[in-house]
């Protein structure tokens, strides 16, 4: 079943970010905003914290396997959601690419610190909720839930 | 104990961050996966480390690390140098490897910001 996102009137705060793909001099500045953003509106370090730690794992995959991609932020009362959806080769086999260990990185991606086939697991650990779908040349769409009450 | 210890203790240079040197620091993590860093590393603790690119200072970022520790005499590029002012995170670097790095500060009081990772799982 496919999570949509919607507007609804708990809706606090919503705005989107591109990423650019194949550009690693630039990974992590949207997260580096989302993180700074969520702070101001004086949410609790851990939320920001898990906001943070899965928008960044997020956005390394953007750079490392996309041709672009967007980061949708919702800040509702009770709950961020971060939807990052990307245009590119997709993910074949989801299982597969959820296991810790599992990786397609190449050697560029390795040598920023990454590609270890941790960054999904992460994601789904830190999130409270997760869906993760693709459609195969195509793209990605990953949804994140941080709950606000931890 | 302060940034300035770890400073005397690992014979440090520091790149950026000389007016954070009273920083207090407890906790350190040590690695070159960035993606470990993420998945055990807490905030305000120091991040040994032998990697010397750009994401480096990102991965602090996102974490509120205390500061980076870069190991085995490495030296970063400008632009690790200019992101970690930006976001202004200390950059310390040290001649000894990693190994010698964390026993010298663990033998002054420094522990790891976890012991153990539990089974087969990276949280919760």
């Amino acid at each position: 079943m496919k999570i949509t996102v919607s507007e609804t009137e708990n809706t606090l705060y919503r705005d989107s970010f591109e990423i650019e793909g194949g550009n690693f001099n630039k990974a992590g500045i949207v997260s580096t905003s989302i993180k700074s953003l969520l702070k101001q509106m004086g949410l609790a370090a851990e939320v920001v914290r898990k906001c943070a730690i899965v928008c960044y794992e997020s956005e390394i995959n953007v750079v490392s396997y996309a041709r672009k991609g967007v980061v949708n932020l919702t800040v509702n009362a009770e709950t961020v959601l971060i939807e990052v959806v990307d245009e590119g080769p997709g993910i074949p086999n989801i299982d597969l690419a959820m296991q810790q260990g599992y990786s397609t990185a190449d050697q560029k991606i390795r040598e920023m610190g990454f590609g270890a086939g941790m960054g999904l697991h992460n994601i789904n650990s830190y999130s409270d909720a997760f869906d993760i779908s693709s459609e195969v040349g195509k793209g990605a769409r990953l949804l994140m839930t941080i709950n606000i009450k931890q | 104990m302060k940034l300035n210890d770890v400073k005397i203790i690992l014979d440090a240079e520091v790149i950026v961050g000389e007016e954070h040197l009273d920083l207090e620091v407890k906790t350190a993590f040590g690695a070159d996966l960035m993606s470990d860093v993420l998945a055990f590393a807490k905030a305000g603790s120091l991040l040994l480390t032998g990697l010397t690119n750009s994401q480096v200072i990102r991965t602090a970022n996102i974490l509120d690390i205390a500061a980076i520790i870069l190991v085995r005499g490495k030296k970063p590029s400008t632009e690790t140098i200019n992101l970690a002012k930006e976001l202004k995170i200390p950059l310390l670097t040290t001649k000894y490897i990693l190994f010698e790095t964390a026993g010298r500060l663990y033998a002054k009081g420094i522990v790891g910001c976890l012991e153990k990772v539990e089974n087969n799982s990276v949280r919760n």
